[in-house]
């Protein structure tokens, strides 16, 4: 490769062009363009999922057994705990937001975030706060281990005395990720209100970017409370406050407010965007357009509403009376509602069209198989007198790992492999990406169905050791973990040695629509730069004919190699 | 052309006709089902739950293979050709069915949630599945139970990590739950220091113990048998050893039971935390450090967590 063969606009752009010579390096400073901003994102991601996933296969390799054989139980509960601090705020929430950085400013024709700097700060958090809670299993005392919701008097609990502790640093951390998400949610909002191109109007927004701005507003509105929290609780850890110690006059009670208030929308900061790439990728490829674009884009903020009104199911059995267990079971349920439009409309969307089912569609075949499962176990686990004996059982881990994994990680891995060629300018390879979609589905579905029926029996999650009669479906559950580790092992080959060596992508290589796919790959640093095309449709035009932009021709067919 | 497109669409009909139809079977079969899943039923609340559990496992059963045979046609029969890169019909929305598949799951859920909301008040009736006492739990004992009696009343102590029963009327603790079968008992539900889950799946209740609170549970077992009590909030080092066994038995055996422990000298109950602890010592830990279990309870049974149980 010579640089003779790059777009101009790519070279002397500062932003790091794959295979152009040092380019690496950039993506190590402090850059303000927020599609090596993305690409810093999702690779920091990428390096803690393995983390956390070394961490659980750890846990189910406890599991394999009912005794408790293989670690400590306190090196158990560091694991666990820190395998799901790690996945949420190491991993999900940063890889999400790579990809909102790569596709908000390309989809909508702004050059950049409105606050490049501001984006720049946020996610050199990541490193910062992910580097305090690894360091945290140096200390004498470990790591923080009483489970990412730290519920105290037991997060509080701290048998050293020490004031530096596993917890401490936990509550710092996590009041630090509250800070990064709260600076990037400000960004990604006014970025999508302020700087769409002319004629992209909010009825002719790609659904990822209604899905990304309802995503971000809840966190805008949830953060606060989680962060006030964990800072109070650091609060109660270090200086002896007690806003929660019950001997004080606090109420323990009050804290899994604060957190589930969070926490619970945290879940559809996850899962909106994933319905966004839903959304995206089934249209481009069955060739059809969204079916209901409209109700599907409202229903966005449907979920956004009726999310932030449902969070005491996360504790029916605690000390919540029972008017609050028949409400919330209610709002509960009715996220369905909004939520079953958008399966729907995907099912119409795909129904009659002209599949193809390359790595990102059957990624998203398989995590719209997965959504379905998790869905029909939520409401069961809405239902009050079912959650009432299967909650805090594995029957809860099942279900989230099903939402989690099963469909918000399989969806980003789509996603990755739908825009890794217009990103790095590279095409990925077709069979090692179909590999790892056929390892992941299996793998998935081996190891998280199994905590149903181990919950539905009476297993209690966050268990080091159990009875004898749970043997059978933990051994099927720790064989799925392992091959859902292998699974990464593919995915990992093939993002670096396409992105090293990979074929040269074309400018749009799905015949997809969207503004994205009229900037060459990879896009310059300013994406349109001064020639920002005025959207003239919406933005599934598949079969239409209709152009999305004024003077389309102008846009498309721009290759990389000079002809 | 009008005739044969008729022609597809009776045909097309009599397909997802015959394939509801077996999906309609299926799912009922899978609510039959679905009572094999869960533990035995040991209280008078499990039928409740596990109806509603069979009920929703139908629903979930219709819905789930319902929305993957659609996936399923598609995949199979709905693929472009190798090089075929022309685009599908545009079919942009249909307001009509974009209105049903809205409303038709808003009346499903509005019937779940009427179905269950009843549930929960049958639970209720039973006896009320908790009721709290805020402030200082010692004071507030007397006087609330007053209406609920002739409920048998056990008095339960979660600690780290250890369970102990005490039955005020006998006089007598233990570290194994005895209870009459068939009669309504009301336990007192207090935690010595962080939250714990007072759980038993066979009766498929739940309940936490929030320090600094005394909860009341009502529930009336009714199959004799020995089941698990687990702790099922997170609760510390050992919480998975935080468990105890629930006896149920005739109110014969019951009362022989009472009457033979309260003439026991008190002697130190069961908490496997305490003996780990101890054999963690001995060894030299090589975990991290951790909190130290409360001593094991002076009680008059110790009982056994070490037979096979029902549930």
């Amino acid at each position: 490769m010579t640089l003779a063969s790059y777009d101009p606009r790519v070279l002397k752009s500062n932003a790091p062009v794959p295979g152009a010579p040092d380019n690496w390096k950039r993506f190590f400073s402090f850059n303000t363009d927020a599609k090596v901003i993305g690409i810093q994102y999702i690779t920091v991601a990428i390096f803690f999922l393995l983390i956390g996933g070394l961490l659980a296969m750890i846990m189910r390799g406890e599991l394999i057994t009912p005794e408790n054989d293989l670690v400590d139980r306190t090196v158990y509960n560091g694991l666990y705990t820190m395998h799901g601090t790690i996945m949420l705020f190491m991993f999900i929430f940063p890889v999400l937001n790579g990809l909102n950085n790569l596709l908000i400013p390309t989809m909508i024709g702004a050059p950049d975030m409105a606050f490049p700097r501001l984006n720049a700060v946020a996610f050199w958090l990541v490193p910062i706060f992910g580097v305090i809670l690894i360091s945290s299993f140096l200390l004498p005392g470990g790591p923080a281990n009483s489970g990412w919701w730290s519920y105290p008097p037991v997060s509080t609990q701290n048998p050293l005395g020490n004031l530096v502790s596993g917890e401490g640093m936990w509550l710092t951390a996590v009041a630090l990720s509250g800070v990064s998400s709260i600076m990037g949610a400000v960004n990604f909002v006014t970025t999508i209100i302020r700087m769409r191109a002319p004629g992209m109007t909010f009825f002719r927004m790609p659904i990822f970017i209604w899905t990304a701005w309802a995503a971000q507003s809840l966190q805008l509105i949830g953060l606060p409370a989680l962060t006030g929290g964990a800072i109070m609780l650091l609060f109660d850890l270090v200086v002896g406050t007690s806003f929660f110690q019950p001997e004080g006059g606090g109420d323990p009670v009050l804290y899994q407010h604060f957190f589930w208030f969070y926490s619970h929308p945290a879940v559809y900061v996850i899962i909106l965007p994933v319905f966004g790439i839903f959304s995206e990728l089934f249209s481009a490829h069955s060739r059809k357009p969204l079916f209901g674009y409209a109700f599907v884009a409202l229903a966005s903020f449907a979920i956004v509403f009726l999310g932030l009104i449902v969070w005491v199911h996360h504790f029916f059995p605690s000390g919540v009376p029972e008017w609050m267990r028949n409400l919330f079971m209610v709002t509960t349920m009715l996220i369905s509602v909004p939520t079953g439009v958008k399966v729907f409309a995907w099912l119409a969307t795909i129904w009659g069209g002209k599949l193809r089912l390359n790595t990102p569609m059957l990624f998203s075949l398989g995590g719209l198989f997965n959504f379905v499962f998790a869905g029909v176990t939520g409401i069961m686990l809405a239902t009050v007198p079912i959650d009432i004996h299967v909650n805090n059982t594995y029957f809860v881990v099942g279900h989230f790992h099903y939402v989690i994994y099963g469909a918000a990680v399989m969806g980003i891995y789509a996603a990755i492999y739908h825009w890794f060629p217009k990103f790095t300018g590279r095409m990925y390879y077709e069979g090692l990406g179909k590999l790892h979609f056929f390892l992941t589905f299996i793998g998935t579905n081996l190891n998280f169905f199994p905590m149903h029926p181990l919950g539905l029996m009476g297993m209690p999650r966050r268990v080091s050791s159990y009875d004898p009669e749970f043997t059978f479906w933990n051994v099927v559950a720790s064989l799925g973990s392992f091959l859902l580790g292998v699974s990464i092992i593919p995915f990992l080959i093939n993002m670096i040695s396409s992105w090293v060596r990979g074929p040269q992508a074309p400018q749009n290589p799905w015949n997809a629509i969207g503004l994205e796919w009229l900037l060459p790959s990879p896009p310059p640093a300013e994406n349109f730069e001064e020639n920002v095309p005025t959207v003239i449709s919406g933005p599934y035009g598949y079969g239409t004919g209709k152009p999305l932009v004024e003077n389309q021709s102008a846009y498309e067919n721009q290759s990389l190699l000079e002809a | 052309m009008n005739s044969s497109s008729t022609r597809i669409n009776y045909y097309a009909l009599a397909l997802v006709s015959a394939w509801t139809g077996v999906l309609v079977v299926f799912s009922f079969w899978m609510s039959r089902q679905a009572y094999h899943w869960l533990p035995v039923q040991a209280s008078t609340a499990a039928p409740l739950v596990d109806g509603l559990f069979s009920f929703e496992t139908a629903l979930a059963t219709f819905v789930f293979f319902g929305v993957i045979s659609v996936m399923a046609w598609v995949v199979i029969f709905n693929r472009a050709e190798k090089y075929d890169m022309s685009d599908a019909e545009p079919i942009e929305g249909n307001t009509r069915l974009e209105i049903i598949w809205t409303v038709i799951p808003a009346l499903i859920v509005f019937g779940i949630a009427f179905y269950s909301v009843r549930v929960n008040q049958k639970l209720a009736v039973l006896g009320p599945m908790e009721h709290i006492h805020r402030g200082d739990p010692i004071e507030e004992v007397g006087g609330f139970l007053g209406d609920r009696l002739p409920a048998e009343q056990v008095e339960v102590t979660a600690r780290q990590w250890s369970w102990q029963f005490n039955y005020p009327a006998a006089k007598v603790s233990s570290t194994e739950l005895h209870l009459p079968v068939d009669k309504p008992v009301t336990f007192r539900l207090v935690s010595e220091d962080v939250i714990h889950g007072f759980y038993v799946p066979a009766f498929r209740l739940k309940q936490d113990i929030i320090p600094g609170r005394a909860i009341n549970l009502n529930l009336t077992p009714t199959r004799e048998g020995r089941y698990r009590l687990r702790d099922s909030m997170y609760s510390g080092t050992w919480f998975s050893t935080n468990q105890a066994d629930v006896v149920v038995e005739s109110e014969a055996e019951y009362n022989s039971w009472l009457q033979q422990a309260a003439s026991q000298p008190l002697q130190p109950g069961l908490s496997d935390a305490v003996a780990e602890y101890k054999q963690r010592q001995a060894e030299g830990a090589r975990g991290w450090p951790t909190v130290v279990p409360a001593p094991a309870p002076m009680v008059n049974v110790p009982g056994s967590n070490q037979l096979p149980h029902n549930g």
